[in-house]
């Protein structure tokens, strides 16, 4: 009976595309948003997601996220190393650099950017970028020296060419971009500075400390995860006086771990999944809406058609088998025609430059697909009841 | 003729032929209390195979009423009807729905095809209810669309067939798995006069068989003539019967 039901709902075309249609809509706003909030505080953790030298980031205990880093002394780096299972361990420095872009130029009309700044390992580069644009990462040997992201580079100086030999002023200081490379869009847009480490703490205020945080590698075969716990351990400090607690060591987080901590900060803390959640819900709710009232009145349309089939012996449960096949296909088509028209927008904007952070999962494709399996679910529960109470004998009332 | 005397005499007259359905002291209520509506009291009633009988009288006498209940599509609310020798209060459930399925065919007074599928696709529904193939139940189907002159039509959709050649697919699905029973509501009332007069005529030709049983409610008085038998009802209750010649085929 199942062509029967195809042909009996494909064949009113109205309604058959309403259904579809109110399913679709619902599966586009509930797949974009949901795909443009995991895009947004995805860029939260694209630093981390460069930086993929290390298996380990190591930072003071109460970090939470990336942008909240606390200067560490060298002395937590020669502890870290002395850690069984840390192959490696080295500096990194974060901090934000005030950019002139003018050097030289007069002041009253010069142009500030704020920019991030990644001082990485001086002899080794572990946390450089991954693909260089323009230039070699040996060159940030040179002095002054500093890489720019691409990204940046077209946010400061919009539809000029790629080009390396500009000189800027970063906190007082002159910097020259030897290099041009990729890094993953951020959630704050800063264009993003790579320099040597030693170079990197020269552009900013002295304090007592300056390390950011430490990238380790662990030993081939160890478990990154255990050495993590072991450098907790290990630095650990005893109690400042008898009968305090012990004070905490540093925090060892892997790549993941780190992503996850900075994801859940950003969940925890702003409203992007209230806001987002809100026009899913939204989403929802009118897919419900309108897939639920159209497939009802396509049913009480075909309410007769129900009863002459009951009447002539087909069974309650075949036809809740015909009422569900229709609704299921329909939800099918409407959520392939959703999901693909919000992949579709999305891979548009994003090849259009328009910076818009978007970023579809499979567990979105999988979520999308949940909540029109309940929507679809709703939207034949009455239609089911309706023609589940239908007395046959309707078919003779005329 | 008092009523019981008309009863008497109709079920004497069926004894000679097999009965089909037999309704001894039906009784059906609709609501309760003051609302309480007494559509059929104590309907007595044989229709023999065979035969077509016409159940005819006003609107609102309980006609429909007593179809829906011999065709088990309603249940008494007091009384026994036997359909082709089964008792129906013994059949509950599934067992009623392959019942129904399987011997008794309906023809509709508004067609109730479904309106995406063609000619022989309506008509092969209840061949595919009962588990038939696609392919094969359709094929049957065009055979007897073929046998009620609606050979040409087979793939047309049913807003591309009149009204008259709707009702004719109606009574090829009504017909296609041989049914024991064939139960007709007002088959002819949507439809012009030469339109009810052809539909009867083929009703006659291709529906009554021996050993086949057709019920046809109608106040068409046009039609009268088809009819082997005249049932005629009255406030939920059987007025008279008459009984008439009628040729076979015509």
């Amino acid at each position: 009976m199942s062509w029967i039901a195809i042909k009996m709902l494909t064949g009113d075309r109205a309604k058959y595309l309403g259904i579809v249609a109110g399913i679709a809509f619902a599966a586009l706003l509930i797949a974009q948003q949901a795909s443009i909030a995991i895009g947004l505080l995805m860029r939260t953790t694209s630093h981390i997601q460069d930086i993929a030298d290390p298996d380990i980031w190591i930072m003071d205990p109460n970090i939470q996220f990336i942008d909240e880093l606390k200067p560490l002394t060298e002395n937590d780096l020669y502890r870290v190393r002395g850690v069984p299972g840390v192959a490696w361990a080295v500096r990194f420095y974060k901090g934000q650099g005030r950019l002139k872009l003018d050097i030289g130029g007069d002041k009253k009309k010069a142009k500030y950017q704020q920019s991030v700044v990644f001082g990485i390992d001086d002899a080794a580069f572990v946390g450089a970028p991954r693909e260089i644009v323009l230039g070699k990462l040996a060159d940030l040997r040179r002095p002054d020296a500093v890489m720019i992201d691409e990204n940046g580079y077209r946010y400061v100086w919009p539809n000029e060419p790629l080009a390396v030999g500009r000189e800027l002023e970063m906190n007082d200081r002159r910097v020259v971009i030897v290099g041009i490379c990729k890094a993953s869009e951020t959630f704050n847009t800063f264009p993003i500075f790579y320099c040597q480490y030693h170079q990197a703490i020269r552009y900013v205020p002295q304090e007592r400390k300056v390390m950011s945080a430490m990238l380790a590698g662990v030993e081939p075969g160890a478990d990154a995860e255990e050495v993590c716990r072991r450098i907790q351990e290990q630095t650990a400090l005893r109690p400042a006086k008898p009968g305090d607690p012990a004070r905490p060591g540093l925090k060892a987080m892997t790549n993941q771990q780190f992503i996850d901590s900075t994801l859940m900060y950003f969940v925890r803390r702003t409203g992007i999944v209230v806001n987002f959640g809100i026009t899913v819900s939204l989403g929802f709710f009118v897919g419900c809406a309108v897939a639920g009232q159209t497939f009802y009145s396509f049913t009480l349309e075909n309410l007769r058609q129900f009863g002459s089939l009951k009447a002539m012996g087909l069974t309650n449960r075949r036809i809740v088998g015909m009422v569900l096949t229709q609704a299921f296909l329909a939800g099918f088509i409407g959520y392939g025609l959703g999901v693909g028209g919000a992949a579709l927008f999305g891979k548009a904007m994003t090849s259009s430059g328009s910076r818009l952070a978007f970023l579809m999962p499979w567990q979105v494709l999988a979520a999308t697909a949940a909540a029109i399996f309940v929507i679809v679910l709703l939207s034949s529960f009455v239609s089911v009841i309706k023609v589940l109470v239908l007395e046959p004998a309707v078919v003779f009332r005329g | 003729m008092n009523r019981m005397t008309v009863q008497s005499i109709a079920s004497a007259t069926a004894t000679s032929l097999a009965r089909a359905v037999v309704c001894r002291g039906v009784t059906k209520d609709f609501g309760e209390g003051d609302t309480r509506v007494q559509a059929l009291r104590g309907v007595n009633l044989d229709v023999l195979g065979g035969e077509m009988t016409l159940l005819v009288g006003e609107s609102g006498c309980g006609k429909t009423t007593l179809i829906s209940i011999v065709a088990g599509l309603l249940d008494p609310t007091a009384g026994e009807v036997t359909v082709l020798g089964q008792s129906l209060r013994h059949l509950r459930g599934r067992r009623l729905v392959q019942f129904r399925g399987q011997h008794i065919g309906f023809v509709f007074q508004q067609y109730n095809l479904l309106p995406a599928l063609t000619a022989a696709e309506n008509a092969a529904v209840p061949l595919i209810i009962s588990g038939r193939k696609r392919a094969e139940a359709v094929a049957k189907a065009r055979t007897v669309l073929e046998a009620v002159g609606l050979g040409s039509k087979v793939n047309s959709l049913p807003s591309q067939l009149s009204g008259g050649q709707q009702q004719r697919v109606a009574i090829a699905r009504a017909l296609v798995h041989e049914p024991k029973l064939l139960v007709c509501d007002e088959p002819t009332a949507a439809l012009d006069a030469h339109s009810g007069q052809t539909v009867m005529q083929l009703l006659r030709r291709v529906a009554v068989q021996p050993g086949r049983a057709v019920i046809v409610v109608t106040h068409d008085n046009r039609v009268f003539g088809y009819g082997d038998r005249i049932v005629h009802m009255s406030d939920g209750t059987i007025e008279r019967v008459e009984e008439q010649t009628v040729a076979r085929g015509s």
